[in-house]
């Protein structure tokens, strides 16, 4: 009965949005990839909010390759010249879009409510354009983390692990005992992803700023990059033979199942180790990515808002004020294991690790070292990231030694922009 | 009877010209959806087009770059592998069966659809399932090595140099019966008065085939060639759902790239360019078949 | 009589028999192959998925997988499953078979049994439109959807199909009105028959096998079709396969395979059922002319 409903409220309103005629109820038309299990139910919190405020939600899911197909229809529904009311987004795709001139405006809100106040100014780098607020950041997820098996490391009297060298000796360890010494999966982005933290550590934040934001090729190729290439080496050395092409949450799972003792992931896994029944601080630990500590790394979510009509922008507003409502940054947190995109909300529902997260994301806030992730957008535009993806998996997969893979670093670079 | 031979006239002219009415909106939506759209994927790949369409022209600098890119070799290689062998294997398999199937089997109405199911199947559907299976440490390798046969080893998906093999396993699954549906039609066409009359004449089995059957499925093995042909060149959720191009970029086809440089690299003006390659390459192929085919027929 | 032609005059021995069937057997496991793994990961407990039990059959038989992606499973913002889009396919892909259908059996008539000057290079022009990668019409197609007024309906994915199928549906019955006796057709004209009244009493009463033809590859591609159901569909026409890749495909959520698999198989049912039933009638059709190049 449930669903007949839906499906004719769905159809009303649509209706309505065809006609173009007079808006008789406000609504937003929002596409997202965040289609399937506790995520979509996150989302559907902030539905339920603007249902309660009288505005229809038109849904507009599209999966896959962390929101490539919701861009690809994106491309298609600006051409078409409907845009929808708001678009999840990442990093530089918010940027590129302000570009085009393609986004609204929500100074307004955001000064009525004071965002430049509560929002990481690092955030907010990627929220506003010109000046002008263009989106609504949902949250931020620190990519520098560590998940470990805790009973592995108490077999095997190990502490956790604070030096790189520690981190090599522990990973040894699991592997001389029979586990897998770091659980992986073999996408591009994932080992793009290690590589980031793997860069700080090797030649801390300078290098990453000067590599990844400025581009710069003398970092790109510097004694420092080949370093941190042949840390991606060791690390590879303790990754099992299988792991090409496996989902990040399988690696996961290696973890979990106690076959693995370490993997490197945003905070995303922790919904996987939480799904399964597992405590923070007993049954696994997170920890920074050693010789990261310090530092973080983030990718925010955000709702970028496009230019629609006149009709709809009071409802556009009123979403963007709700996504950044206090309320609804815990609740949809909480399930999806980041922390607010705003520092002055209280953790304390958070459990231990999102605590700790939320901690260290106002530390670094203050010391200038919350960093975008160059593998998850936040560093540099999309030509970009995906050229330092093809060299970053081509040597891990042994196509280039950590001398060439840098010189390869610099040359892809160099053609992506 | 001058008045009835006119009136025939009118309604011969009339008559001619239905057809062609008839005829015109198909081809007015293949001129604009097909030809038009080919036509501005051309002048988009001499643009300077990155997220949107630009119409800043730049000339051909979007094909210098596109053979720059190590990846686009690896693509067109990969292209020529894959194609050369799904084409291959399949009209192999395809006509296997379908001979196999001809000899009064049994049970053929249990098998065929078996052997049809996979073209009723999408990747999107099958992809996990066929990904589990490849993986070494989930699938066939796993299961062997629990049966107690240890030494067993088939890990090509994880392994550069032979993942594009796993693509043609699947694509070979997917496609091959239908092949074999089409030449098993093909084999019940033929008058079995000619075979009898070639057995008696004391032809053996081998050789009935080789010298009479198998020329006379010459349409089918045509019909067969543009089928696979076209699958081959629009591959794309196969890659997608098995392997994502990996590992690394080994098994990237021009597809797959052509869709990563229009969508998710922001790069549409190389993205165009080598899309206008694929259809190059298209051309280059079909024209002379399609004319050698439809030409022969006007005779 | 047609029992007896279908056979064929070869014969074999005993031995070569039972290679025979060992073959046909051998490949038909090939080809159930990933539907087993499907199915019965669909029947599993999630735990024991993840336990690692891929391949073996399920331990505890459930059924809650399946109910879950038919009717509850989220997809989108909206814990609904795949049931309410299982009608927006079926709206998309009726009309559209129909007409691409209709369109091809029209061409091939008129490409065969009225020929004029510059036909051949007409029916070149429509075949190569089937080489046309997809990915390249996306942004010009969305354009022309949006200036039409139909972007993100039904309607509008129902044109886009009708276009691309075009191509392969004149193929399939040019191919076959090919073999048809042009000499009836003239027989009719100089009767006095016109072009539609042929068409009607002549070609349609004897186009059955390759209309089956037609309309089962039309069908399959058309419903299995991701691109353009995920590029063109609003949320009021979002067809099966881009709700089943949104149930299947979370970034960074817990994936709930046994319920993936079941909403796959679901998903694939329609055109599952269609071979099952008019298989016979396929190869039957595909006899009757298609391959007749």
């Amino acid at each position: 009965m449930r669903g007949l409903n839906m499906s004719t409220a769905v159809v009303t309103a649509a209706m309505m949005l065809t006609s173009g005629a007079a808006i008789a109820q406000e609504q937003v038309e929002v596409l997202h990839w965040w289609t399937s299990g506790g995520e979509a139910a996150a989302l559907n919190v902030l539905k339920e909010d603007l249902q309660a405020q009288g505005i229809g939600w038109l849904d507009m899911p599209v999966a896959g390759g962390g929101g490539e197909g919701a861009m690809t229809v994106l491309r298609a529904r600006v051409t078409a010249g409907s845009p929808p009311t708001a678009v999840q987004m990442l990093g530089f795709d918010i940027l590129d879009w302000a570009a085009e001139g393609s986004l609204g405006n929500l100074d307004e809100v955001a000064a009525a409510e004071g965002w430049d106040a509560v929002v990481p100014t690092a955030l907010q780098g990627f929220a506003k354009y010109d000046g002008h607020w263009v989106s609504a950041p949902v949250n931020v997820h620190s990519t520098n983390w560590v998940w470990a098996n805790k009973a592995i490391l108490d077999e095997l009297g190990l502490a956790q692990p604070t030096t790189w060298d520690e981190f090599v000796a522990a990973m040894q360890a699991a592997k001389d005992a029979g586990y897998v010494g770091l659980a992986h999966g073999g996408q591009p982005w994932q080992e793009a992803t290690m590589f980031d933290s793997v860069v700080i550590g090797a030649g801390g934040t300078d290098l990453y700023k000067r590599a990844f934001m400025d581009l710069d090729p003398a970092a790109l190729s510097s004694p420092e990059m080949v370093e941190a290439f042949t840390r991606m080496e060791t690390l590879r050395s303790f990754v099992d033979d299988n792991f090409s092409g496996r989902d990040w949450n399988l690696a996961s799972a290696m973890v979990i199942n106690k076959e693995a003792a370490f993997q490197i992931m945003g905070d995303w896994a922790k919904g996987e180790f939480l799904n399964a029944g597992k405590v923070p601080g007993t049954d696994f630990l997170c920890f920074r990515v050693p010789g990261s500590e310090g530092t973080v790394t983030f990718n925010a979510d955000q709702f970028a808002m496009f230019n629609v009509n006149e009709g709809f922008r009071p409802a556009q507003q009123k979403m963007a004020s709700a996504i950044m409502s206090p309320s609804f940054q815990i609740a949809f947190n909480k399930v999806k294991g980041s922390v607010p995109a705003r520092t002055d909300v209280s953790g304390d529902e958070l459990d231990a690790c999102g605590q700790q997260g939320m901690a260290e994301l106002a530390a670094a806030a203050e010391a200038g070292t919350l960093l975008g992730s160059a593998a998850q957008g936040h560093a540099h535009p999309a030509a970009v990231k995906n050229a330092i993806y093809d060299v970053v998996t081509a040597h891990f997969n042994g196509e280039y030694d950590a001398a060439t893979a840098a010189q390869e670093l610099a040359a892809a670079v160099a053609a992506a922009q | 009877m001058p008045i009835q031979s006119r009136q025939a006239d009118l309604r011969t002219r009339l008559q001619d010209l239905i057809p062609k009415i008839v005829l015109a909106p198909s081809l007015a939506v293949v001129l604009i959806f097909v030809y038009g759209f080919i036509a501005f994927t051309v002048y988009l790949s001499m643009t300077d087009s990155k997220m949107l369409p630009s119409f800043d022209f730049i000339g051909l600098e979007n094909f210098g770059r596109l053979f720059a890119l190590p990846a686009w070799n690896t693509a067109l290689v990969n292209l020529v592998i894959f194609a050369t062998l799904y084409i291959a294997i399949c009209t192999v398999i395809g006509l296997g069966l379908a001979i196999l199937l001809d000899q009064k089997i049994r049970g053929e109405g249990v098998l065929r659809p078996i052997y049809l199911y996979p073209m009723a199947l999408s990747f999107i559907v099958t992809g996990t399932a066929w990904k589990w299976f490849l993986d070494p440490g989930l699938g066939l390798e796993n299961t062997m090595h629990l049966w107690g046969w240890t030494s067993f080893e088939f890990n090509w998906i994880k392994d550069r140099n032979m993942a594009i093999y796993t693509l043609v396993l699947a694509a070979v699954w997917q496609t091959s019966g239908f092949v074999m549906a089409m030449f098993l039609a093909g084999l019940r066409g033929i008058d079995n008065e000619i075979l009898k009359a070639a057995q008696i004449d004391g032809a053996s089995n081998v050789a009935l085939y080789r010298r009479i059957v198998i020329p006379m499925l010459r349409p089918a093995f045509l019909s067969a060639f543009v089928i696979l042909f076209h699958m081959a060149i629009k591959s794309y959720d196969l890659v997608i759902a098995l392997t994502g191009g990996g590992p690394g970029r080994a098994t990237e086809l021009p597809a797959t790239f052509m869709y990563s440089y229009t969508f998710t690299r922001n790069s549409m003006g190389i993205g165009a360019a080598s899309a206008v390659i694929m259809l190059m390459t298209v051309a280059a192929i079909m024209i002379p078949y399609l004319y050698s085919e439809l030409g022969a027929k006007k005779e | 009589m047609s029992a007896v032609s279908q056979d064929t005059a070869v014969k074999t021995s005993r031995v070569a028999q039972v290679f025979i069937y060992l073959t046909l057997v051998l490949f038909a496991l090939f080809y159930l192959l990933p539907l087993y793994v499907m199915l019965t990961n669909s029947l599993k407990p999630l735990s024991e998925i993840t336990g690692g039990d891929m391949m073996s059959l399920p331990r505890a038989l459930t059924f809650e997988p399946w109910l879950s992606a038919w009717a509850t499973a989220q997809v989108g913002v909206s814990p609904t499953g795949l049931r309410p889009y299982f009608l927006n396919s079926i709206l998309m892909v009726v009309p559209a078979v129909a007409i691409s259908t209709v369109m091809g059996a029209l061409n091939g008539y008129i490409l065969t049994k009225w020929r004029f000057r510059g036909d051949t290079l007409l029916f070149g022009l429509m075949l190569f439109s089937c080489f046309i990668p997809f990915q390249i019409v996306l942004i010009p197609m969305a354009r022309m959807l949006g200036l039409m007024g139909i972007a993100g309906t039904t309607q509008g994915l129902v044109l886009v199909h009708v276009v691309y199928g075009i191509g392969f549906s004149t193929l399939y019955f040019r191919n076959y009105y090919a073999s048809f006796p042009t000499e009836l057709v003239r027989a009719a004209m100089i009767d006095g028959a016109g072009f539609f009244r042929i068409f009607w009493r002549i070609m349609l009463p004897v186009s059955g096998p390759i209309a089956v033809v037609t309309i089962i590859w039309q069908f399959t591609n058309i419903w299995n079709d991701f691109l353009f159901g995920a590029s063109f569909a609003g949320l009021n026409a979002m067809p099966m396969t881009v709700a089943l890749n949104n149930l299947v495909n979370s970034s960074t959520g817990v994936r709930e395979y046994n319920v993936h698999f079941a909403g796959a198989i679901m998903a694939a049912l329609p055109t599952l059922l269609v071979y099952i039933v008019a298989g016979r009638f396929f190869v039957r059709g595909l006899m009757a002319g298609s391959v007749k190049g």
